[in-house]
């Protein structure tokens, strides 16, 4: 991948340029989809971006010393790595990568869940320290499952190449790892049932109670482009292999975003019908429930390495 | 940069965040604010949203005849909300005390605390007329922006289906 290729995707698509309108659309699909599944009208298309135009508008309280600063920075930081994670996507067809981008983009999607955990107890708020530790917990529990599923699959093809997974063929173990990332995005997204971390009302907002103005902004946008990604990063897994000519990529491009409002609306249906689990009920349930099916994963995986 | 402003002031008549005070309510207002979220009105048709924290707010909902142990807490919460920021009262309590008038337990109406913009009336008001007030106050937190507030009372009429009656 050339620096040129890298800005670009970076920068242009499936970067900065494409993911952030992509954020606010699939925010959007999110909150209409759960207000039609509840018979309401839902906010209007606009309404992601005009939040987002009030917030940048809005002040902010004055945070003086070391805190402050770094009470400024965790957003940002969540913004550039969930940026950095949707540009690193092969959508394209051929259009490039390296090996190991596989464990820069874990990397880089495990970042904001940090960001908002510091972001919580920097915030000194009490409020925010008790969703910082629930987010702790959750991570601890959903991410065994999550990167288990992702070493199943890389380990079936034996590499950690992005590229090189999303045009393996789809075995049953691939399903069954693409299966495992879907219920782990519900808890990395913070979307019911596991909507612990930022319980509205319970916790007041959990560790985002005291941010306010343009910093917000930039964690409403972080949040969005988390569900660009993850979406994405389960769009690329499945999409179909139809040999699209390099001219046609408009085509790949198509295909992706249709299958990322797919999984949104599974999503939201999904949060939409439950309602929020207790912080224990939910590590048990990760601990408990599915770590079985991912360790079967990555076993079966090894084994059929070994034997081919 | 006129069309910045332009694009900001739609943003925030379009975009109005409420954080819900009760100063010693009867609980009747709260139950109709809960109502104008619910499918029946949908307030998020205008991009309602109720927030849990003050700091994400532009408008303030107070329910309520004020009581003297809210005082404290109203001011506390009226100062966490960040400008531009507007102040609705929701029912009759906070805008006269209502049936408590002149008891010594409270220190009310709202207006003599903070800057109210809307009065909603009614005793509880209909969900209608709230998303009403929230209307009214997401355009006038537009049209003032960063200006201080000064105490612009405007009363919302009753719903139509009411005045009909």
């Amino acid at each position: 991948m050339t620096l040129l290729t890298a800005l670009a995707r970076l920068l242009i698509f499936p970067g900065l340029l494409f993911a952030v309108p992509a954020a606010w659309f699939f925010l959007w699909v999110e909150r209409k989809s759960v207000a039609l599944m509840q018979g309401r009208v839902g906010p209007p298309f606009m309404q992601p971006f005009w939040d987002f135009v009030k917030l940048l508008g809005k002040s902010t309280p004055p945070r003086p010393g070391i805190a402050g600063l770094l009470m400024r920075a965790w957003p940002l930081i969540a913004v550039s790595a969930a940026a950095g994670a949707v540009g690193l996507l092969p959508v394209l067809p051929s259009s490039g990568g390296f090996e190991g981008d596989l464990i820069l983009l874990l990397a880089l999607l495990e970042l904001p869940s940090i960001c908002i955990i510091a972001a919580g107890f920097s915030s000194r708020s009490i409020f925010g320290e008790i969703g910082s530790a629930r987010e702790a917990a959750l991570s601890v529990s959903y991410n065994i499952v999550f990167l288990l599923a992702i070493v199943s699959i890389a380990a079936s093809q034996h590499t950690f190449r992005l590229e090189a997974l999303a045009a393996a063929p789809n075995s049953p173990l691939h399903w069954l790892g693409v299966l495992a990332i879907l219920v782990c995005l519900p808890a990395k997204l913070h979307i019911n049932p596991f909507s612990l971390p930022n319980a509205e009302q319970e916790i007041y907002s959990g560790p985002m109670t005291e941010y306010a103005g343009p910093e917000l902004a930039m964690w409403e946008l972080s949040h969005g482009l988390e569900w660009v990604a993850g979406t994405g990063l389960v769009a690329t897994l499945v999409a179909p292999h139809i040999a699209i000519p390099l001219g046609a990529a408009w085509l790949a491009a198509c295909i992706f975003v249709a299958l990322c409002v797919v999984i949104v609306l599974l999503l939201s249906a999904l949060a939409a019908a439950t309602a929020r689990l207790a912080i224990d009920s939910s590590v048990r349930f990760y601990w408990q429930c599915t770590l079985i099916f991912a360790i079967l994963a990555v076993s079966s995986a090894i084994l059929m390495r070994i034997r081919s | 940069m006129n069309l910045l402003k332009r694009l900001m002031c739609t943003a925030r008549r379009r975009s109005p965040w409420l954080f819900h005070m009760n100063s010693g309510s009867c609980n009747g207002c709260d139950i109709e604010i809960v109502a104008a979220l619910s499918p029946r009105y949908d307030a998020e048709q205008l991009g309602v949203r109720l927030e849990g924290s003050p700091r994400h707010a532009d408008i303030l909902c107070v329910t309520g005849p004020v009581t003297r142990k809210a005082v404290g807490a109203v001011k506390t919460v009226y100062d966490q909300v960040l400008g531009p920021k507007a102040v609705i009262a929701i029912g009759s309590c906070p805008a006269t005390t209502n049936v408590f008038i002149d008891s010594r337990t409270l220190d009310g109406p709202l207006d003599k605390h903070l800057p109210v913009d809307v009065f909603v009336p009614g005793c509880p008001p209909r969900p209608d007329a709230i998303i009403a007030g929230v209307a009214k106050a997401a355009q006038i937190l537009a049209e003032r922006g960063n200006k201080p507030p000064e105490a612009v009372v405007t009363l919302v009429p009753e719903s139509e289906e009411e005045a009909n009656q």
